[in-house]
């Protein structure tokens, strides 16, 4: 039997069992496409928060309190059970560092906001001058921060655009006073829009004077420290200038920890990827039951067919020509699965990227040609099973079973 | 030496505990062009005899030698070779393939034989012709009556040109007019030279048959040859 003619007899075949056919057609269509779109939708996450960091800026140290534990134990961490808080003279010291161009210190706190009888609850962010170009932000209107010593609690306001559209309608918002918490402040900016990252959204964020922000939440400690190198180069060099400042500011004592953006993304990179991985992984299960309906589906068609076997024996069919007839029905069948599933896996991708634009939701290339392949090669492996019992049946037998 | 050679030959079969003799000692020549009628009461073998005649079956002893050669240690492969040039076979119940139409049943053996298509469309058109079928190329075996089917079978068995046609009651299914044109298609293929070996309860048919075996309980009680030919 010729390759071209088993094929056609494997396609007349799977055609004339329709309901059969659709059955594990849909199977494994349906696994596939559950790796497609569930690995879009752990990767496009992964990509939305790489990106969401790309946005800070490439050299980029960041200071918090406390020390993690990245390796080996700090003979520190037995002496203080509490680590010092990062204060504004710790900021303004970094800023005398050579390698450093901007610090920008930060202490947040959410508080309410009112204007005349409007009132909201707004996320407040205490911040330098800096801030405004270490974040990319863009002011729209008046003035950012003003350049100043960190502990001048200046009673002004720099407000996000959805914030004064709230409060202010259509008039004009600058030079106004805005009630925020126990203190009155006045407006000198508005944010531009679209300044996103960090899970902050600058529209409705308000920014004001870092020792403002302290007084307004009663402490003097800050939340994190953000530097800005001269250069990407001097990003290794600025961190280790940057632990020993600090170091040499509190006693010698590592309780703080100073991350660059590189290691944060790359951590977010892995376990996101991980994620992916561990829902392509779950997936890959719902492939692995396709599979077996295809060997069922597969023996239940040689059970059925018996008959029809018996037959094409007594015609002079050969065993291996009924193997590779059920083998290539076999693979006709997971192929169509298989394509139906990318195209419904895409889809369902498409569709996630309709509902969350802002969600990146594109399958990886490895996702899918695993999906492809784990459904081709389940496929095949399970139809073969079935086609050696189908060739290995005795004629007779096969012949009177009907 | 004649076509085909059964010395000794025995097949039982095995069920549980209980063994079931289906054919003891059979030998049985039959030269090339002959017209067999195998008959006998039901259970007496003959079934069991025909498959074994069409490679269908193994014996459990015994030789059966076909034009010469001993077919009984071939290798499965082997005899489905030999089924697929020399052996053509019609069955009581026409085993057609259901998804199939006319032209394409009676194309199988070619396609298994691996017959290039044009030369096979243009045999099966021939053949589908020879027993018209011609209107009833692209019926499927359901849209066509019972004689119809029956020839699209006989068609089939015959389109390799086979030495030897092998029928277990090809009437059976069918009314007593069909099955006589059934059997006159039959007798005209062994005319043309083709061994006819015809399991039959019908004993017109019988008598028709230049050469009747007739069986019981697994043995040939009688081998009957009638001397003059009919017409
Ligand atoms: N596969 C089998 N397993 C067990 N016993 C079998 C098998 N095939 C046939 N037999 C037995 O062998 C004997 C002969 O059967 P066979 O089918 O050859 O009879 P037959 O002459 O063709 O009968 P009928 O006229 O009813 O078709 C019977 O007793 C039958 O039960
Ligand atoms: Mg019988």
């Amino acid at each position: 039997m010729s390759p071209a003619d088993t094929l056609r007899f494997a396609t007349r075949a799977a055609l004339g069992y329709p309901l059969r056919s659709a059955l594990m057609v849909l199977a494994m269509s349906i696994g596939v496409a559950a790796v497609v779109m569930l690995t879009a939708l752990g990767d496009g996450a992964r990509r939305y928060v790489v990106e969401e960091f790309s946005a800070l800026g490439a050299n980029l140290l960041i200071v918090l309190p406390g020390r993690t534990e990245t390796g080996g134990v700090n003979p520190g961490s037995f002496v203080s059970s509490t680590p010092r808080d990062l204060t504004n003279d710790d900021a303004a010291a970094l800023l005398r560092l050579a390698l450093v161009r901007r610090v920008a210190p930060l202490t947040v706190g959410n508080s309410e906001i009112s204007v005349g009888g409007r009132l909201r609850e707004v996320l407040v962010v205490g911040t330098s001058a800096d801030y405004l170009d270490i974040r990319g932000f863009k002011v729209a209107g008046g003035q950012f921060l003003p350049r100043e010593d960190f502990g001048r609690a200046t009673a002004v306001a720099v407000i996000g655009e959805t914030i004064r559209a709230e409060l202010f309608g259509n008039q004009n918002a600058i030079g106004r006073m805005i009630r925020l918490g126990d203190r009155r402040l006045r407006v000198i900016g508005i944010m531009g829009p679209a300044g996103r990252g960090l899970g902050m959204n600058s529209d409705e964020l308000v920014l004001v004077p870092v020792a403002t922000a302290q007084a307004m939440f009663n402490t003097n400690a800050l939340f994190r420290i953000m530097v800005e190198t001269r250069d990407r180069e001097a990003l290794a060099p600025a961190q280790r200038q940057v632990e020993d400042l600090l170091r040499a500011r509190r006693d010698g004592e590592l309780d703080f920890t100073v991350i660059t953006q590189d290691a944060v993304l790359g951590t977010f990179d892995r376990i996101l990827g991980a994620l992916t991985l561990g829902v392509a992984g779950i997936a890959a299960i719902s492939l692995a039951v396709a599979g077996i309906l295809v060997m069922n589906v597969m023996l239940v068609a040689v059970t059925q067919r018996t008959g029809e076997i018996g037959l094409l024996k007594a015609l002079g069919a050969s065993a291996r020509a009924i193997r590779l007839a059920f083998l290539a029905e076999a693979g006709l069948l997971s192929l169509a699965g298989a394509v139906a599933g990318f195209a419904l896996g895409h889809a369902g991708a498409w569709l996630i990227r309709l509902v969350f634009p802002a969600l990146p939701a594109w399958p990886p290339d490895w996702a899918v040609a695993t999906a492809l392949g784990t459904a081709l090669v389940t496929g095949l492996l399970f139809g073969v099973m079935p086609a050696r019992r189908a060739a290995a049946l005795d004629p007779v037998q096969a012949l009177m079973k009907r | 030496m004649a076509q085909i050679e059964l010395d000794g030959i025995n097949r039982i079969f095995q069920l549980g505990d209980s063994q079931v003799h289906a054919l003891r000692d059979v030998s049985l020549r039959i030269e090339a062009g002959e017209y067999v009628a195998v008959m006998g009461p039901s259970g007496s073998g003959k079934s069991t005899l025909l498959n074994l005649l069409g490679l269908l079956d193994r014996p459990n002893a015994g030789h059966y030698r076909l034009e010469g050669r001993d077919v009984t240690t071939l290798s499965a492969d082997e005899q489905a070779a030999v089924r697929s040039a020399r052996i053509g076979f019609v069955f009581q119940s026409f085993h057609l393939v259901p998804r199939l139409t006319a032209a394409e049943n009676v194309a199988l053996p070619l396609m298994l034989a691996g017959i290039p298509p044009h030369e096979r469309s243009r045999r099966v058109e021939q053949a589908l012709k020879d027993f018209g079928l011609e209107t009833r190329a692209h019926h499927r075996p359901e849209e066509l009556s019972g004689g119809q089917r029956q020839r699209v079978a006989i068609a089939r068995a015959t389109i390799m040109r086979p030495a030897m046609l092998l029928a277990d009651e090809p009437t059976g299914n069918l009314d007593r007019a069909t099955g006589q044109e059934v059997t006159a298609l039959l007798e005209e293929l062994n005319a043309g030279g083709m061994t006819l070996i015809v399991v039959t309860h019908d004993p017109t048919m019988g008598e028709r048959a230049r050469r009747r075996v007739l069986m019981e309980d697994g043995a040939i009680q009688h081998d009957l040859r009638r001397e003059t030919q009919p017409a």
